[in-house]
């Protein structure tokens, strides 16, 4: 579905990423792991277009998106929630999940992701009206996913979300990950807290300083030696 | 700032309203005993305020969303106003239209000179955005405010340019600089009277259109922001521009229709002050635009409601000042208020900081 060939992706002469090949099957959840500064973040900005790759090819669905603007990435069905949230602090919840279908045209559709939502996140649903701004961290990070979903993604992105959230939370938002690959959306997760990304994903790769160390299945990467000292915490 | 310094600063503050005030003709007896005599020209003055107030509030506009939008000050805003009112000169005398010309068949030419006014300064305005600010977008802040700065002096000499076509537009007078008289052709019915109301209150029927044009620009505007989905496009990038982009707008096309927006209110306040004031010159677009500015400033620029509110405010300030205090020093008080309030607010009456939590 989405294929990654050699990308490389430069702050100007800062190299971030240093020639990194993944690949996303349909329906899968692949988790991306990596400490601080791996360039975690920067392969999902270079998937949306926001950043573009110097080399190498992203393909999805067979199609090249190395010279595709992010408003046509995102009509070719993938949505992101990024890292930090992101939401549009002065709209409320409902504009903000509206912006999530900008580009959509069908209502009833919209409608019925809206009521998916709802029922994903119900908190969302009982602050309909409340500007994004005034929501809580957690509730923001909800958000922040459902206005990811509003698009109707066949790949989702997802950047930490479990960033800053308290433990329960972070069961809670790791649930309805579960929840949201089970109804039919791959998903692309980033995340640092890899024992939680481990359970819910198929699939890993290991990132490090903008280059792939390690990948396997799930499985395979719990029970590795240097994901358990480096990113499990075990000795 | 501590408590104890924010009493200094009261003290301060009034020690010098005590000490300029009289000389900046702010003698309270007197005031108040011309307003004792006359009650009648305080709400003139006020209504005059109010007018005024309302097109200074439409100039805000553009520079609030523009500066909502790509944290601009687009100092050339008040300059593609001044050229709007040279548009609409142009245009009501191409149509042969005079002082007196009778308003049934001024309708019509006012109405197109409305449609080029504020045609031409929307294309203006998103080519200047296409020109002279994308191509900077990425670098330090001060280089698109110097590029500002400069089509500023290039709309003003543009203006200096048309004002001397007198061959093509004899409209426009003799000389190239002198103020343009432009033809007064809204009817001066006086409202109050005709309505059998005895006051000495002045409120004409030209008075009446041009408060409600005005009102109409903002309403729709405000309108135009809140529900419909560009409008919303346009709030979603002002609040954060990456998180737009995520959600896939076309960020481009965004700042583009918001200069679009902005230039069109621009010409749109050309023609009315033209209207209103009955004479325009190409260096009106430095002082209206000053104040507009200030006007954004007050109100919390980049916040629509703030604008409305700030250019009234400047608008009935002025007037006041006019009649009550000094003419001449009615520049010095309304920007002496601007540093009061800044001082208390810095981000102005209703800016707002409404902050995401990480
Ligand atoms: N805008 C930028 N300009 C320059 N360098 C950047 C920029 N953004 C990121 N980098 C650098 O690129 C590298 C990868 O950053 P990235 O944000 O992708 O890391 P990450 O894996 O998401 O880290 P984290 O877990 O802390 O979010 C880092 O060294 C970072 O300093
Ligand atoms: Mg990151």
């Amino acid at each position: 579905m989405l294929e990654l060939i050699d990308v490389h992706t430069y702050y100007g002469n800062i190299q971030a990423l240093k020639g990194i090949s993944i690949h996303v099957e349909p329906g899968e959840v692949v988790t991306l792991i990596g400490s601080n500064g791996a360039g975690k973040t920067t392969t999902l900005r270079t998937i949306q277009g926001l950043l573009r790759p110097r080399q190498g090819k992203i393909l999805f669905e067979g199609q090249d998106l190395s010279s595709s603007s992010s408003p046509e990435i995102v009509r070719l069905g993938i949505a992101q929630s990024p890292e930090g949230r992101m939401i549009f602090p002065r709209m409320t919840v409902l504009e903000n999940l509206e912006m999530g279908a900008f580009h959509r045209q069908d209502k009833a559709g919209i409608q019925a992701d809206m009521e998916r939502v709802f029922t994903l996140f119900p908190r969302l649903q009982e602050r309909i009206k409340q500007k994004g701004g005034t929501l809580s961290g957690g509730e923001q990070q909800m958000l922040a996913i459902a206005r990811a979903l509003m698009a109707r993604p066949r790949l989702l992105l997802l950047d930490e979300p479990s960033m800053g959230l308290a433990p329960m939370l972070v069961n809670q938002i790791f649930s309805i990950i579960h929840e949201i690959s089970d109804q039919g959306t791959t998903i692309l997760l980033v995340e640092q807290n890899a024992r939680m990304a481990l359970t819910v994903a198929n699939r890993g790769y290991v990132l490090q300083t903008g280059e792939i160390v390690l990948t396997g299945s799930a499985k395979e990467l719990q029970v590795n030696e240097t994901v358990r000292k480096a990113y499990l915490g075990e000795e | 700032m501590k408590p104890w310094q924010k009493i200094v600063l009261y003290l301060a503050i009034v020690y010098f309203v005590l000490l300029l005030g009289p000389i900046a003709g702010l003698d309270l007896p007197r005031i108040l005993k011309e307003i004792a005599q006359s009650p009648s020209l305080l709400i003139t003055q006020l209504l005059v305020g109010l007018i005024n107030g309302a097109i200074i509030a439409i100039i805000a506009l553009g520079y609030t969303l523009v500066y909502g939008i790509i944290e601009l000050i687009n100092f050339a805003h008040g300059d593609l106003y001044m050229l709007g009112g040279f548009a609409a000169l142009t245009v009501v005398g191409a149509f042969g239209m005079q002082d007196g010309a009778p308003f049934i068949s001024a309708i019509i030419p006012m109405l197109v000179a409305l449609l080029v006014a504020a045609g031409m300064c929307a294309g203006l305005n998103v080519l200047t955005e296409r020109y002279a600010y994308r191509p900077l977008r990425n670098a330090p802040r001060l280089a698109p405010l110097i590029s500002a700065i400069g089509m500023s002096f290039i709309f003003q000499n543009l203006g200096l340019f048309w004002g001397g076509l007198r061959s093509f537009i004899p409209i426009m007078g003799n000389t190239a600089a002198a103020p343009k008289s432009f033809p007064d052709l809204l009817p001066r019915i006086d409202i109050f009277r005709s309505l059998g109301i005895d006051t000495k209150v002045d409120f004409t029927t030209k008075d009446l259109i041009v408060l409600v044009v005005a009102v109409v620009l903002m309403v729709s505007l405000n309108w135009f922001v809140q529900n419909t989905s560009a409008g919303k496009a346009m709030r979603a990038v002002a609040q954060n521009r990456d998180a737009a982009k995520i959600v896939g707008l076309d960020v481009d096309r965004v700042i583009v229709l918001t200069f679009l927006i902005g230039g069109a209110l621009a010409g749109a306040a050309g023609l009315l002050v033209g209207l209103y004031n009955n004479t325009i010159v190409f260096t009106m677009g430095f002082t209206a635009g000053l104040r507009a500015f200030t006007a954004a400033v007050l109100g919390g620029i980049g916040n629509i409601t703030g604008a409305m509110l700030g250019g009234v405010l400047i608008g009935l300030l002025s007037a006041l000042s006019d009649q009550y205090l000094s003419s001449r020093w009615t520049d010095a008080w309304v920007f002496g208020v601007l540093v009061l309030i800044l001082v208390f607010r810095p981000s102005g009456l209703l800016g707002e900081n409404l902050q995401e939590k990480v």
